[in-house]
């Protein structure tokens, strides 16, 4: 077996002293340089697995993964959402009439009245979302349809919008702003009443701004400089064709949330990643005085400004209530993942220690030669 | 090589002497070359067309199109065009340089200096201003200026001795020699063939005066030779630079390709199929989607076509963005780790020789995986396995043996001694200058039978031109034991015998030929006493003893045994005195039989036979033929390492087997030893089929199959067999021509296959390339040829991979290597270490590579699913350009360049660990088959997991995390740390590299996401970074990172538990080896090899390695007629009479390689 007794070491034992066992020296001017990276000796970490290194990750896996699950499964059934659909499919529901009549530029608006109870009182915070199914907001004519330079308040991109914006790039005049996002924006408009048990209805206040990223709203988008008149600034370019009001009178009263840097706009400009998705609409702040939960239990009426379609695609249209937490809103599936994968890790920990206990002294059989 | 190729427009060669008008007429190529490929203005297009040929790069300049459609672009420019730009200046920038040198060179070599006879007047002209009919004058060691006919020289008789090392490698001498008539420079004209590739050969005619002589090559300097010894020469330029014969000869070497180069070629195409089909897939889903969704949805989109145009364009679409299955990086990869680990085999001192300081060279930086796959190793004899070198080790004189290791022998006191001859034995010394007689007959007899000439430069310093080496050292030895052969004349051999000058009259030479195996030389001394001297094979000298010697007789044949069991070479010496009266007589019986017209040989061997007998013995020597250091070592490593070896060599069968033995290839212990040396087809047959297994098939098995590239290829295998025993087949050149027919060759194969040792002697070049050609061709096994010298340069250019021996005699071998280095056992260490371990890096490269890719495309195919079938990339732009390129390029590079699973050290102590790399086990089909299934779970954990960890979530403010943005940049974050991962687990040898780069690889990541997502990029470039804010947004949140970790656990657990259960249960040599060396972190030490002492039954039949003829030579006195004034020795003269011999002998395919060559190993 120990057959190399002559392998290349007898050279080896040459080289310190290589300069001086060959006559000349400027014979040995070929040698390779005796460095640990030349002769590929760098010194390194060698690890295999082992019983000894495998066995212990599976099961502090385990030992670590189940108890972050359950942490993560119990934060999020304590989330408090509510989640109703007001599409208006079935014939039953309120919106049913609004969703029948359906176009773009409707002059008259269809509103209807969604009732729905919440049987358990919201504390805290409350984030009001509309969420959409089957909406491909990820494909890719629509992603790619919009001008990131003319939404940051690039004057030459006003005037002639990017040609990704195409075929909503310009109506006699450049759309502002332009690109199928843009046009496509969700212009349904809720409104939440709580009916108190007399009977009287209470508007919930519901704070619009804070809703968008702050990086979009300060970086990102931009209204054209120059002037604060945004009516002005905006001349020469019309509205997106299925709009029913020009960019800048998106919010009139609040010059800080009007034009490009609205915050419905903004928040509709961050395209989801998946056909099913909610967006943030508005905030429902806690009372200040604690004393109240912020939505306490009982009937509320939904009121909604019935504009977008989604029929036409078998789209679903949902407002969506929810507190949250620190790993966010409610998502069950990270806990039981958490806590699938750390069982599943723990038993494989056994079975392989088992199998290691019964098969384990093969492997320090001699070699075969 | 062999190919004639005529140019259409030649078809004879016309041109006159001196008359430049004449010759420019016929428009013949003037003496400039041109080797560089471009100039400044065709570079950039033929370069550019040139790399566009390559498959590789029309496929991304094809994409690159593609992407320039915007209806089908789903991928930015850059993302194609970056490293396609990438890829094409480096080639560009090699390609150049390379180039550069080229222009270099030709503008020094077109510059050299001749002169050129104008007008009768000598005129200094520049190599590209001459031309064809010009008479040039060239002087000693100047290089020839074109291909010349020689006209007349300094020397007499017209002779010049010219070095051909530049043409063929080798560096002895040759001599060429004009017509004597063309002594004076008249006006001639020349009539030959046109421009060709043959360097031995030449025709033409020469008309002078009216009066025709015929031209052949021996007339002929061609360019790229040496003039030497020779004060000056006039040539006639016949052809002139391009038309050169060494011009003609600079053909395309073949491109070699290894087995994972054809392996990924397969792949590569099936990947594409693969490719096709998903894309296929993806498309019909689209158009089924724009069918049904996106026809309504055409409110909130873009006004799109019909549902099959849209289809269509996806197709494309998604041929871009699923391209990354093989990216342009794969290839650019797989060319810096070659080179990286070509420089490794250049790095290696342990591969250096400090003798002649020569280091290891991968002359090709192609093929080092495959130095890992090797299964056949062909190797040559002569100064391949032997030093070419013969040492009189031991002898036995008077029944006492001499030679035991002991203190080295002093020789001080002979000044004329051999300083580089080394003796262990000092009681032989002392013998000998006692005067004991038997021992000084026992030199006398060296120094007096032989063929050997001697050459006195100096007073005192005496060279012997001996024709084969171990005749050399026989009379080497006698030198330095104080009988020392001084000079030569065909009547007289002259001795100095202990410090005495003694002049033998030579009465005869018995020369020594096949049959006879002996040979015997009749001298008379001073004082007039006759003696015949006769040394021989050992058989053939007992036969012919006097009986008093019988007692003699039995001691020496111990002795022998002993020194045959060694594996030493053995000369049986014995003497005889001869009666005056008889040996006048018998000279007068041998003059008639020397003149006879029939039976010349019959009658002279009958005479032979007469005088050689009644022999008194006195001894045997026993001389070394010095295997090169390690030899016998190193092949017991690689036929532990499975590989087969097989001796091609052109020296003669009993050499070849005593080599054979001494190197372990043969053993006594073998169950038999197969000697095919029959002379027609039916015996060769007979003897090839033996059987070696009881029940053994009567006929080979062929398996046929189909393999390469839409399964083209056609293959036949011989399928291996099981044997019993061990056997060993030796079979010689002319059985061979027999066994390669087209009916037998199988038939060969499968013998030869089922032997452990497969010697072949007495081969030519050609039978050598055939037999390497066989085994690829049946066996689709890799091959190694390894040799030094011009007869085995068809041979390493038929084998998969070309080892030559450098710092030897010629160059040629080197020259068309692959590899190259000085010593034979540097080859366990380039197969077992370097080809092992670059085996392993290409392929773990190859596997992750393929699994980082498919993963990396996975995703996207899963994601098609969700965003209607659009093209929709999941990650970022940057992020597909960057990945390859910069995200996983330097942590797999540092993987494919550091990685080694044991060390050197462990690799040579269990070189079975090289048996996985021949059964092409890392990576295969199955193994890719394998890997594809892997990443695709990996994709579906990588895409599936964010997806559902994601839905309908939102940020722990509330605000949106599952935008696009957001998803991409946790998507390819959870991809990049997942394969970073997978990595490290494939990762065996952790260097601070790789460290470095895994880690440095990881935070270049994040630092470049944090740039490309920040305020400043996007406001510069608002179009180019969109994703502004995403990173800052969501890496704060802590379920994206719970998400990552979940991901990464996911994808590492079930690689960890296959990879910890196949350890345990199934573990390769690998794993066991790897274990130990776990478990012995000191390394034991290494048990001395103690040389088994064993007697041997079995000798070289004869120990001459030389052919018959030179006892006429030694007495005819032709090699005496030689000028004072040259300088070369009259060897070389001798050598090219000897080459006719030869020729005449030996009448088989000898291409013109072999022919300089043959003489030094037959």
């Amino acid at each position: 077996m120990m057959a190399s007794s002559y392998n290349a070491k007898e050279e080896d034992r040459h080289q310190p002293g290589a300069t001086g066992h060959v006559g000349s020296g400027t014979m040995t001017n070929k040698m390779p340089d005796n460095t640990a990276f030349k002769q590929q000796r760098l010194p390194a970490w060698q690890p295999i697995l082992t019983a000894g290194t495998v066995l212990p990750a599976f099961f502090v896996i385990g030992l670590l993964f189940i108890p972050i699950g359950v942490g993560l499964f119990v934060t999020s059934n304590n989330i408090k959402e509510f989640e109703i659909d007001y599409t208006g499919v079935d014939m039953s529901s309120p919106c049913y009439s609004c969703s029948q009549s359906y176009s773009w530029n409707n002059t008259k608006s269809c509103t209807c009245s969604v009732p729905f109870s919440l049987d358990q009182p919201f504390e805290s915070n409350v984030f009001m979302y509309y969420g959409l199914s089957n909406f491909y907001q990820n494909h890719r004519r629509y992603v790619k349809s919009r001008d990131d330079s003319q939404l940051n308040g690039d004057k030459t991109s006003l005037q002639s919008p990017s040609k990704e914006c195409e075929p909503y790039r310009s109506s006699d005049k450049p759309i502002a702003p332009c690109g199928a996002i843009a046009n496509s924006l969700f212009n349904d408009t809720l409104e939440l009443y709580y009916i108190d048990p007399n009977g009287s209805r209470t508007a919930i206040p519901l704070v619009k701004k804070g809703i968008a990223w702050w990086t979009d709203k300060h970086v990102k988008f931009r209204n054209p400089s120059g002037n604060n008149n945004l009516t002005v600034v905006f001349q020469g370019t019309s509205k997106p064709v299925n709009w029913r009001k020009p960019v800048f009178e998106l919010d009139p009263s609040d010059s800080d949330n009007n034009g490009f840097i609205n915050e419905d706009f903004i928040v509709w400009m961050r395209t989801a990643a998946l056909p099913t998705f909610r967006k943030l609409y508005r905030i429902i702040q806690k009372k200040p005085n604690n004393m109240t939960p912020t939505l306490p239990r009982g009937e509320y009426i939904l009121e909604v400004t019935y504009n977008y379609p989604v029929r036409s695609f078998d789209g679903r249209k949902r407002m969506i209530l929810s507190a949250i937490s620190w790993m966010g809103g409610k998502n069950p599936f990270l806990g039981i993942a958490y806590i699938t994968v750390g069982s599943v890790c723990f038993c494989l920990g056994l079975v392989l220690l088992s199998i290691h206990y019964r098969y384990g002294k093969r492997n320090s059989a001699d070699i075969s030669s | 090589l062999n190919d004639v190729v005529f140019p259409p427009t030649e078809e004879e060669r016309h041109l006159r002497a001196n008359d430049r008008e004449l010759n420019l007429s016929y428009k013949y190529a003037d003496n400039a070359i041109k080797t560089s490929k471009y100039n400044i203005f065709t570079f950039l297009p033929l370069n550019l067309f040139e790399q566009f040929q390559r498959l590789a790069n029309a496929y991304f300049l094809f994409l690159l199109c593609l992407q320039s459609i915007p209806e089908v672009s789903s991928l930015p420019w850059y993302t194609t065009v970056v490293p396609l730009v990438l890829v094409l200046s480096m080639t560009m920038a090699k390609d150049g340089s390379d180039d550069m040198n080229r222009h270099r060179c030709d503008k020094q070599v077109n510059n050299r200096q001749v002169e050129v006879l104008v007008e009768g007047e000598l005129q200094s002209e520049k190599w590209m201003d001459v031309q064809v009919g010009d008479i040039v004058k060239l002087e000693n060691n100047q290089f020839v200026t074109a291909d010349l006919l020689l006209l007349s020289s300094s020397e007499p008789l017209n002779l010049v001795y010219i070095e051909t090392a530049e043409l063929d490698g080798e560096t002895n001498l040759k001599v060429k020699q004009a017509l004597t008539v063309t002594g004076m420079l008249e006006d001639s004209e020349v009539r030959c063939e046109p421009p060709n590739n043959r360097l031995d050969k030449f025709t033409g005619t020469l008309t002078l005066k009216g009066e025709t002589y015929s031209l052949d090559n021996e007339r002929i300097l061609l360019r790229g030779c040496t003039l030497r010894n020779t004060q000056w020469c006039f040539g006639l330029v016949v052809f002139g630079g391009p038309d050169t014969k060494l011009m003609q000869n600079c053909g395309r070497t073949t491109f070699k390709r290894t087995s994972i180069d054809r392996l990924m070629n397969v792949l590569v195409l099936s990947i594409f199929g693969f490719l096709m089909i998903m894309c296929l897939i993806l498309a019909i889903g689209n158009g089924i989607w724009e069918y049904q969704e996106g026809s309504k949805f055409a409110a909130f989109l873009p006004k799109g076509v019909n549902a099959p145009f849209s289809a269509f364009l996806t197709f494309w679409s998604y041929v871009i963005i699923l391209n990354t299955v093989v990216p342009i990086s794969l290839y650019v990869s797989v060319e810096i780790i070659r080179l990286g680990n070509s420089f490794y085999i250049n790095w290696d001192r342990k591969m250096y020789y400090p003798k002649n300081d020569t280091p290891a060279e991968a002359r090709t930086t192609t093929l080092n995986e495959e130095l890992g796959q090797i299964k056949y190793i062909f190797s040559d004899k002569t100064g391949t396995l032997t030093q070419n070198i013969m040492t009189f080790n031991k002898c036995s004189i008077n029944g006492k043996s001499y030679g035991e290791k002991t203190e080295k022998v002093d020789f001080s006191w002979n000044n004329l001694a051999d300083p580089k001859f080394c003796f262990h034995d000092n009681s032989l010394v002392e013998v000998v200058r006692e005067g004991n007689p038997e021992v000084q007959a026992f030199f006398r007899l060296l120094a007096l039978c032989h063929t050997v000439m001697p050459e006195e430069k100096k007073e005192g310093e005496l060279y012997y031109q001996a024709q084969s080496p171990d005749e050399g050292a026989l009379v080497t030895a006698a030198r330095n034991f104080g009988f020392v052969f001084r000079s030569r004349t065909p009547e007289s051999i002259t001795v100095v015998e202990m410090g005495e000058l003694v002049t033998y009259e030579l009465l005869a030479v018995l020369d020594f030929n096949n049959v006879r195996k002996r040979m015997s030389v009749i001298v008379r001394s001073p004082e007039g006493k006759l003696t015949l001297y006769c040394k021989g094979a050992d058989t053939i000298i007992f036969e012919r003893l006097n009986p008093s010697c019988s007692n003699l007789t039995e001691v020496t044949t111990l002795h022998l045994n002993e020194f045959a069991g060694e594996g030493l070479r053995t000369l049986a010496l014995a003497y005889k005195d001869i009666d005056p009266e008889y040996m006048e007589d018998w000279k007068l019986r041998h003059h008639v039989a020397n003149t006879a017209m029939d039976e010349r040989e019959e009658k002279l061997d009958a005479l032979y036979e007469e005088i050689e007998k009644g022999l008194l013995l006195l001894g045997s020597t026993a001389v070394e033929d010095k295997l090169q250091d390690g030899v016998p070592q190193t092949i017991e490593q690689l036929s532990k390492a499975d590989i087969k070896i097989w001796v091609l060599t052109g020296d003669k069968q009993e050499t070849a087997e005593n080599i054979g033995y001494s190197c372990n290839m043969l053993r006594e212990e073998m169950n038999e030893v197969f000697i095919v040396s029959a002379n027609t087809a039916e015996e060769v047959r007979k003897e090839l089929q033996r059987k070696m297994t009881p029940d053994g098939t009567e006929e080979p098995t062929v398996k046929k199959s189909r393999s390469g590239l839409f399964c083209l290829q056609k293959t036949e295998t011989v399928a291996d067999e099981p044997v019993n025993g061990e056997y060993a087949m030796v079979i010689n050149g002319h059985s061979l021509a027999f066994a390669l027919e087209k009916d037998m060759e199988i038939e060969l194969l499968r013998t030869a296959c089922m032997c452990q040792t497969v010697i072949c002697c007495r081969v030519t070049p050609l039978q050598k390339a055939q037999v390497v050609e066989l085994v690829k061709k049946y066996k689709q096994a890799v091959t190694l040829a390894i040799g030094d010298g011009a007869n085995d340069v068809s041979m390493i250019k038929a084998a998969h991979i070309g080892v030559g021996i450098s710092g030897q005699e010629g160059m040629q071998a080197v020259l068309s290597s692959d590899y190259s280095f000085a010593q034979f056992r540097y080859l366990q260490r380039l197969l077992l270490v370097h080809g092992r371990w670059s085996y392993l890096r290409m392929c773990k490269f190859l596997r992750y590579f393929f699994y980082k890719n498919f993963t990396f495309t996975f995703v996207h195919f899963w994601y098609g699913f969700f965003c209607g079938f659009s093209a929709q990339t999941v990650f970022d732009e940057w992020f597909i350009t960057l990945f390859n390129l910069v995200y996983t390029a330097l942590p797999v590079l540092s993987l494919s360049l550091f990685d080694q699973d044991v060390n050197d050290w462990w690799s040579f102590q269990y070189p079975q660990l090289y048996t996985p790399g021949q059964l092409n086990q890392y990576f295969s089909k199955r193994a890719f088959v394998y890997t594809v299934l892997h990443s695709g779970y990996s994709s579906l954990v990588l895409f599936f997991i964010p997806w559902a960890a994601m839905y309908d979530t939102v940020r722990d403010d509330g605000k949106e995390i599952v935008d696009y943005q957001s998803f991409a940049l946790l998507a390819q974050t959870c991809l990049l740390i997942a394969v970073s991962i997978q990595l490290g687990l494939d990762t065996h040898y952790w260097t601070a590299m790789n460290q470095f780069f895994l880690w440095g690889s990881l935070s270049v990541y994040f630092a470049v996401i944090f740039t490309m997502y920040s305020n400043g990029m996007f406001l510069t470039l608002t179009s180019s970074f969109p994703f502004i804010g995403t990173a800052r947004n969501s890496l704060n949140q802590p379920n994206v990172w719970l998400t990552m970790l979940l991901t990464s656990v996911l994808c590492v657990l079930p690689v960890v538990a296959y990879r910890f259960l196949r350890i345990l249960l199934w573990p390769t040599i690998n794993d066991k080896v790897r274990y130990k060396v776990r478990q012995d972190k000191v390394l034991p030490p290494t048990p001395r090899r103690v040389q088994a002492r064993r007697t041997s039954t079995r000798r070289s039949g004869y120990a001459f390695s030389h052919a018959q003829g030179y006892g006429d030579l030694v007495t005819s006195g032709k090699f005496l007629r030689r000028t004072p004034k040259t300088k070369i020795s009259c060897w070389a003269l001798v050598k090219v009479i000897i080459m006719c011999y030869y020729v005449q002998d030996f009448t088989m395919q000898i291409s013109n390689m072999f022919y300089y060559r043959c003489i030094h190993e037959m």
